[in-house]
């Protein structure tokens, strides 16, 4: 939904307000594409949290959705993402803050105790550490499932696979075996990506192939 | 015509007792012994009545499972051909797999598989239960529900229509019909 001025004028006070009442906390603010970017020091997110939420200009009620973004060429690869909504003023924010794979990151379960299981998420995903969660186990992956699948690095196809075993009985893990490459294609010639070598009846292929030459 | 001779005890001319009974008698055991006609008619009496009551355990894992609601309700109405959905393992004959099995729930779809009693047949409906399907090199997706327990009919589709299931059913009758023997 595209904004009305007054209300982008709205995020733009809002911005600059939670960065005066936190100067030591907020990193920096930023409107995106009409919406609210609030990046904050790692230790500071229980305060800004806090204050969002209890604040008169804020009153950012609800925690709709808290999730991570791994980028693995920076020092700090994991950005964590917290997005508020405020019913009380109609508005949205987003807050984040960035930390590596061994940083623990405090958890916001006491600001919002629906962040219990948005962290347990980000820690089974990513493998974001979070202090003092009363509860950090993993909630979406097979039970003894080892690694973190959102990441970067992680591959595709993991690295177990499960059968049925009729000697004993039961379910067994081996490593990934595929019959098949997984295939990735771009659509730029409907042969590609099919075979290593160009089949034949494709003459474009084939007129690339001894163009380069 | 109306005219019947004979003793009027007897009107049906049957043979009394005696050495000849005995030997007609004896002429049908031996045909029953050779060509084992009792026990044929009692196969095709229970072929009839397994397709005739395939209740299936429900297993409805994702969108599929919304499919096999379909082939349920009036339209398609499965009740009519016997087809009754459970909710226990221990009342089903066959389990419809319908949808994608991840990694967490294969044990939990072979220990169901295990609780039913004999005889008892599988029926994988839709991509992903057939072979993973859009999910195939998922790192968290069984790549077919045929990696952990035994299926005899596979529905394509991705969902497979509603009477794409039916029609796997009815495929799932016929193989009854045509290999199914009391003693397994």
């Amino acid at each position: 939904m595209k904004l009305t001025e007054d209300q982008v004028q709205a995020l733009r006070d809002l911005g600059d307000h939670v960065a005066a009442i936190m100067p030591h906390d907020v990193i920096k603010t930023e409107l995106a594409k009409q919406e609210l970017i609030v990046t904050v020091q790692r230790g500071s997110i229980v305060k800004v949290l806090t204050t969002l939420r209890d604040d008169v200009n804020c009153k950012f009620s609800q925690l709709v959705e808290l999730t991570a973004v791994d980028y693995p060429e920076r020092e700090q690869r994991f950005d964590v993402v917290y997005c508020l909504l405020s019913m009380k003023h109609n508005q949205r924010v987003r807050v984040k803050l960035a930390t590596d794979e061994a940083t623990p990151v405090p958890t916001v379960t006491g600001v919002f105790s629906t962040a219990g299981w948005f962290e347990r998420e980000v820690w089974d995903m990513y493998g974001v550490f979070f202090a003092d969660h009363p509860d950090l186990r993993r909630i979406l992956t097979d039970y003894g499932f080892e690694g973190h699948p959102l990441r970067k690095d992680f591959p595709l196809t993991g690295y177990v696979e499960m059968r049925y075993d009729e000697d004993q009985k039961r379910i067994v893990y081996e490593p990934v075996k595929l019959a098949q490459d997984f295939r990735s294609f771009d659509f730029l010639s409907p042969w590609e990506a099919m075979t290593s070598r160009w089949l034949p009846g494709d003459e474009k292929a084939a007129q690339q192939a001894e163009g380069k030459k | 015509m109306g005219v019947t001779s004979g003793n009027p005890h007897n009107p049906m001319n049957l043979i009394p007792p005696g050495t000849d009974q005995d030997l007609i008698l004896k002429g049908v055991d031996e045909t029953l012994k050779e060509k084992g006609f009792v026990l044929s008619s009692v196969d095709a009496l229970v072929n009839w009545a397994r397709t005739g009551s395939l209740w299936p355990m429900t297993f409805g894992l994702a969108c599929c499972a919304v499919e096999m609601i379909h082939a349920y309700m009036p339209r398609y109405d499965l009740d009519r051909m016997g087809v009754v959905p459970r909710p226990s393992p221990r009342q089903s004959d066959v389990m419809i797999v319908a949808g994608t099995v991840t990694n967490k729930m294969a044990p939990a779809v072979r220990k169901v598989y295990d609780q039913m009693a004999e005889p008892r047949w599988v029926i994988s409906m839709g991509s992903c239960a057939n072979g993973g399907g859009y999910y195939h090199y998922s790192y968290s997706v069984l790549r077919g529900c045929d990696r952990i327990v035994p299926v005899d009919v596979y529905v394509p589709g991705c969902p497979p229509t509603a009477e794409a299931l039916v029609y796997g059913i009815m495929q799932l009758q016929k193989k009854i019909r045509r290999t199914g023997t009391l003693r397994r």
